[in-house]
């Protein structure tokens, strides 16, 4: 039971090809290193984090992010996200591998690519007896790239494009929860972004405020800035990504474009009906395999190849006298792929 | 207002700050140190630092003037020369306040310098803008420096103008008996005041590196002010006399050598000595831990 990638391919006859990372896509850093147009936003090789302990956070992940893309860096709670994500952005060393952001390496080309990068770090974190406009002040001095002429202005616009901007002269221990979360999203954009690294960006914020962290997101993505978002909420994530990495137990279980990894599933057609053996003969007639048959509902595995589409199903039932309560072809959600790829619920990994 | 305003107009201005990595060296620097001069003093619990090591001559004036009595030899040096010259009110108030309250001010901030930072989280955030880890700390160490400078020039100031304000101020007896113009003697105390800023720099140092170590500020404060009090005690004990050249405290005290008519340089360059070694050294063991450990605050 130590490799959940083994596991998960085991335990299907049909094992999905995309449960190795998409190796296509990773680059030599080495051969990387100087060009300046990235053609991956972020990429790592065989990254790995040992802590004195001995415990291994982080477990030969090859992460490989395209430029453009909405990448959800999944996870359950201590599955070595935010140390994969410091160690790409410089603040902890890799017992072994190698990280690249925007084509440059980590940790050495941080003074230069950091400043084209946006970072929320496991959760803001400011001075709490500064006002929110001055805790950005204070980031936006820290950058030696920052123009002291337009700072105001940014701050200013970074404050109102998170809703903050009637709270900005509050010192920053009076905000909520809420509120921390957007100041630390207004620090991320204090400049234009190339890539945005959000750990976590709709913790303590309400359903209104998660709601439009996710269209920020998108508009962000929709100028072009990639996205690199963690999140221990699948649901959350499901729905702006086009990209998903799975982790588990530190290491990276899964990668590749969302519309794929969903692809690859199997869909499951579910009926609803009052008469179940007779409706069991009839979908096992046209060639599908009935997987769960009781009460008055019947699910089948509905294989991409070969298998009738769900209208088709329809008339069949309807033409044999079939009551159809309900009928409805669902792919699985992140969730359920996750725990079909490594056999164990989302929770809390150790 | 909402995340996602489509009024606010920021993409285009956006577009036009452009960030130029590179493009601006120094005066990034300059930014940073003043943003870090400005948290420093602008945070309450150093104010309120600095008020505490102003009441030190205040009440030190005011208890000499009411009782209407230098004393006859007790209390600390310089005492009973305050009711003839008030300039004698800074010395004392120096005296007073070296043994804890100036190393306490010290160690508060400088001890909190990096281990603050790391507590609150806005260590990563400030490495991730990105500072150089190099730059931040020549930064902190700066700030702290200059908040040890303005502890003693709030000793200084205050005992000045009490001084000035409570007894009468005239020509200086120095300790070997001469007497020097009232202007000579002034020049003399601002020499005193930069010795005891030298001499608490090493604290400095040591505060910075101890910070480095941790992410509990507290800890670092306490060790900080521990250290201090050690070297104290163990300048006290003749037994150890091999190792008081090389104590971090063992030379504050010189600064008396320039109430002199002819001051002992070699001694005084000796204690300077002293705490450029200890910047060194502890500047060094900090730069190297710093530089190199993993943030996972």
């Amino acid at each position: 039971m130590t490799n959940p990638v083994t596991i998960a391919q085991e335990g299907r006859s049909a094992g999905p090809p995309g449960a190795a990372p998409s190796a296509a896509a990773v680059p030599d850093p080495a051969t990387t290193d100087s060009t300046d147009v990235a053609d991956v936003a972020i990429a790592s090789t065989a990254l790995t984090k040992r802590f004195r302990g001995g415990q291994v956070a982080v477990d030969a992940v090859d992460l490989a992010v395209p430029p453009g893309a909405v990448y959800g860096f999944l996870g359950p709670n201590g599955s070595g996200k935010t140390t994969t994500i410091r160690m790409l952005l410089g603040l902890v060393a890799p017992t072994a591998g190698s990280a690249t952001l925007l084509g440059r390496g980590m940790p050495a080309a941080g003074r230069t690519v950091l400043p084209r990068v946006g970072a929320l770090i496991e959760g803001p974190a400011f001075h709490p007896y500064l006002s929110g406009r001055a805790n950005l002040a204070r980031l936006d001095a820290a950058d030696r790239t920052a123009d002291p002429r337009t700072a105001r202005h940014r701050i200013d616009a970074a404050l109102a494009r998170v809703g903050l901007g009637n709270a900005a002269g509050k010192r920053y221990r009076q905000y909520s929860l809420g509120m921390k979360q957007r100041l630390g999203l207004a620090g991320a954009l204090l400049q234009p972004r190339d890539l945005l690294v959000l750990d976590e960006p709709t913790n303590g914020l309400d359903p209104q405020g998660t709601r439009e962290v996710r269209t920020l997101i998108r508009e962000l993505a929709s100028d072009g800035t990639t996205v690199f978002v963690s999140s221990h909420l699948l649901a959350e994530i499901d729905q702006i990504c086009s990209h998903v990495g799975i982790m588990s137990r530190g290491r990276l279980v899964l990668q590749g474009p969302l519309a794929e990894l969903r692809g690859e599933q199997d869909a499951v057609l579910t009926l609803q009906t009052s008469a179940v053996p007779p409706a069991v003969d009839i979908l096992r007639g046209l060639g599908l395999t009935v997987t769960e048959a009781g009460g008055d509902v019947v699910r089948a595995a509905a294989e991409t190849a070969g298998a009738p589409a769900v209208q088709d199903v329809a008339v069949a039932l309807v033409a044999a006298g079939v009551p159809i309560l309900g009928l409805a072809l669902t792919r699985p959600t992140l969730e359920e792929l996750f725990v079909a790829l490594t056999g164990e619920g989302f929770d809390v990994a150790r | 207002m909402s995340l996602a305003d489509p009024t606010v107009d920021t993409i285009s201005d956006h577009d036009l700050a452009r960030p130029d990595p590179g493009r601006r060296g120094r005066s990034g620097f300059g930014r940073l140190l003043r943003s870090e001069v400005r948290l420093v003093f602008g945070r309450r619990r150093n104010q309120i630092l600095l008020t505490v090591l102003g009441l030190v001559p205040l009440i030190i004036g005011t208890a000499v003037r009411l009782s209407n009595d230098g004393g006859s030899g007790d209390g600390p040096p310089f005492l009973n020369q305050i009711t003839d010259n008030g300039l004698f009110l800074v010395f004392t108030a120096l005296v007073v306040s070296l043994p804890l309250f100036l190393p306490l001010a010290v160690a508060i901030v400088s001890g909190d310098a990096l281990a603050g930072e790391a507590n609150l989280g806005t260590l990563r955030y400030l490495l991730t803008v990105p500072v150089s880890r190099s730059r931040l700390l020549v930064a902190k160490w700066l700030g702290s420096a200059a908040f040890a400078a303005s502890a003693v020039g709030t000793v200084v100031l205050v005992g000045l103008v009490t001084g000035i304000a409570l007894f009468p101020v005239g020509r200086v007896t120095l300790l070997s008996g001469t007497s020097v113009a009232l202007s000579e003697g002034l020049v003399r105390g601002v020499g005193v005041g930069c010795l005891v800023v030298i001499s608490l720099l090493g604290l400095v140092t040591i505060g910075l590196f101890v910070s480095s170590l941790t992410e509990v500020p507290v800890a670092a404060m306490a060790t900080t002010v521990v250290i201090a009090v050690i070297s104290a005690v163990l300048d006290g004990l003749p037994q150890v006399k091999v190792l008081h050249p090389y104590l971090l405290t063992h030379h504050w005290y010189d600064f008396d050598q320039l109430l002199r008519l002819s001051p002992d340089t070699g001694l005084l360059l000796t204690g300077v000595g002293v705490q450029l070694a200890y910047i060194a050294i502890f500047g060094a063991a900090a730069w190297s831990r710093f530089t190199t450990a993993d943030v996972s605050a």
